[in-house]
């Protein structure tokens, strides 16, 4: 690693008013010709680009973005990670990602401001109570710090918190003390820079207008910027997966939907860890600038529009000054919306498909921000191999013809 | 957020709706003689496009008929409603504003639909 961010650095630089302080990465023109293509310049496919260079010594690599880097929904979620999850498939995935995350700001000497501030899952009623337990086992059985919570125990994590006098009163939660959150801006950008210093050409601005395909294999992409050849190419687009995958003669299981979040004005520290509530559909947590940062839910229908419809945050909202009475008379910031692609399972899809040297890295709905560095390695090392990894062979295509669904609707994260 | 007119009961708010995916797609007549493929395509394949999309509604909170529509899903904008049974209109019928396959402007990403005047 050539740019070290230190204190010696920040000294030397405030000598010359910062003014010198390097470009984090190049800004090239794209080549006439890639031995593989990642479309997407989110977490998710700038740290593709990075494990590949990084772990699997592959040079000539580019990472092509439409807009710039982390604009998509690598900036516009809600930056919680955890790995508590029922299903074997999907808590090795997620346990993955969170070792990864752990040691992330050091690997890359950026500081992606990972806080392990523990994350609570609510039980608003004797399902939710017994649904949880079950998990908090399964979680235990992999390994993954997970534990059951009483109530005495929520209000002192937690003391804001309207515990009884409420229509939905909380009975108890799962608590992951090494769940937590990161800064959604940083993780694209420390990847860009360490994957741009191992010679990946990460190129913005650029759409990828079509795959292009013969005889069943992949032969490069169309652009604005022109036609790029490709020996294998991998697509990590989140909501415009399946508009891609469309081009190159693939339907996908994917049904694209506006999700949205919100901020709050800036307020002291009031609470420090991250809550979710499946059953009143509410989660919030608080950044280190202080704003509130809370998390609402899907619209019922397909749509590309980045905005979402305001009874959804409504509903949130009334969840929230339920739970939190403090805040009912809190003015939010802003609100916004990422176009999310959900599976039928709700899990992701880092597979292979029919085309050969197409691969695909999507799916991941409502929750792929935690699964950031863990999905950008088996899927580096899927495209590289030309093989899945052992983490994520289960969440290939072919489960939903064989029907071994990973089933994780509402069952670990909020219900969309 | 939007409305819909729905053919029964007149312009109301989204919020009165609730979506039930794309319209118009056909079960398999025999299910016993169609591959695991095939039968998969039917139960999780749904087309996603952005643009002119196919779809079903019911006026749940109305008058809990369903009905057909058709949107652009990249603005949102409802195109054309017609009952169920009603023959769709043809694609060719409506314009396609999208330039590219996602739909975005050639340089930038965003939300063009919120930028036209």
């Amino acid at each position: 690693m050539k740019k070290k961010y230190s204190i010696f650095n920040i000294v030397k630089n405030a000598f010359s008013n910062n003014q010198n302080w390097k470009k984090m990465w190049r800004n090239p023109e794209p080549r006439k010709f890639y031995d593989i293509i990642i479309v997407g310049g989110g977490g998710h496919g700038l740290g593709t680009a990075y494990y590949l260079a990084k772990e699997h010594g592959l040079k000539n690599i580019a990472v092509i973005e439409k807009g710039w880097l982390g604009g998509g929904n690598t900036g516009r979620n809600t930056t919680i990670i955890r790995s508590n999850y029922l299903w074997d498939e999907s808590a090795h995935l997620y346990e993955h990602s969170l070792k990864l995350w752990e040691n992330l700001s050091s690997e890359l000497n950026y500081n992606v401001m990972f806080s392990q501030r523990g994350v609570l899952n609510l039980a608003h009623n004797e399902h939710d109570v017994k649904e949880i337990k079950r998990r908090v086992s399964a979680n235990k059985l992999n390994g993954i710090d997970s534990e059951w919570t009483n109530p005495k125990e929520i209000k002192k994590l937690v003391p804001i918190m309207n515990t009884e006098n409420c229509r939905y009163p909380v009975l108890g939660a799962s608590y992951q003390p090494r769940a937590g959150t990161a800064r959604h801006d940083a993780v694209a950008w420390g990847y860009a820079m360490r994957a741009d210093e191992l010679g990946v050409d990460v190129i913005q601005n650029c759409e990828v207008k079509k795959i292009k395909t013969k005889n069943n294999r992949v032969q490069g992409i169309e652009t604005t910027k022109g036609i790029i050849r490709a020996k294998r190419v991998g697509v990590v687009a989140s909501g415009h997966t399946s508009v891609l995958a469309e081009t190159a003669g693939i339907r996908l299981p994917l049904q694209s939907k506006p999700l949205q979040a919100l901020v709050s004005e800036p307020i002291k520290p009031v609470i420090n860890t991250v809550v979710m509530s499946n059953a009143v559909h509410a989660y919030v947590s608080q950044s280190d600038k202080g704003e509130l940062v809370i998390g609402a839910g899907t619209d019922g229908y397909n749509s590309f529009t980045q905005r979402g419809g305001y009874n959804i945050v409504e509903d949130t909202l009334r969840a929230i000054i339920e739970l939190y009475p403090i805040f009912g008379k809190m003015k939010m910031l802003r609100q916004w919306g990422g176009i999310v692609d959900i599976c039928p399972d709700a899990s992701p899809i880092i597979s292979k498909c029919e085309v050969e040297g197409l691969y695909f890295n999507c799916g991941w709905g409502t929750g792929g921000f935690k699964a950031t560095p863990g999905s950008a390695n088996v899927f580096a090392h899927t495209i590289a191999k030309d093989k899945p990894h052992i983490i994520n062979a289960p969440f290939s295509l072919e489960r939903f013809v064989s029907g071994r669904l990973v089933d994780e609707h509402g069952a670990a994260a909020v219900a969309h | 957020m939007f409305t819909i007119n729905c053919p029964y009961c007149g312009e109301r708010d989204q919020s009165e709706f609730s979506n039930g995916g794309e319209a118009h797609v056909a079960r398999p007549k025999d299910p016993s003689q169609v591959s695991d493929r095939e039968w998969s395509e039917y139960v999780f394949i749904r087309t996603n496009p952005k643009g002119i999309y196919y779809e079903r509604w019911v006026h749940t909170h109305g008058c809990k008929k369903w009905f057909n529509a058709v949107r652009n899903t990249s603005t949102d904008e409802i195109l054309k409603v017609y009952k169920m049974g009603e023959t769709p209109p043809p694609l060719k019928e409506f314009k396609n504003t999208i330039k590219t396959p996602s739909g975005e402007p050639d340089v930038g990403s965003g939300n063009f639909s919120v930028k036209k005047p």
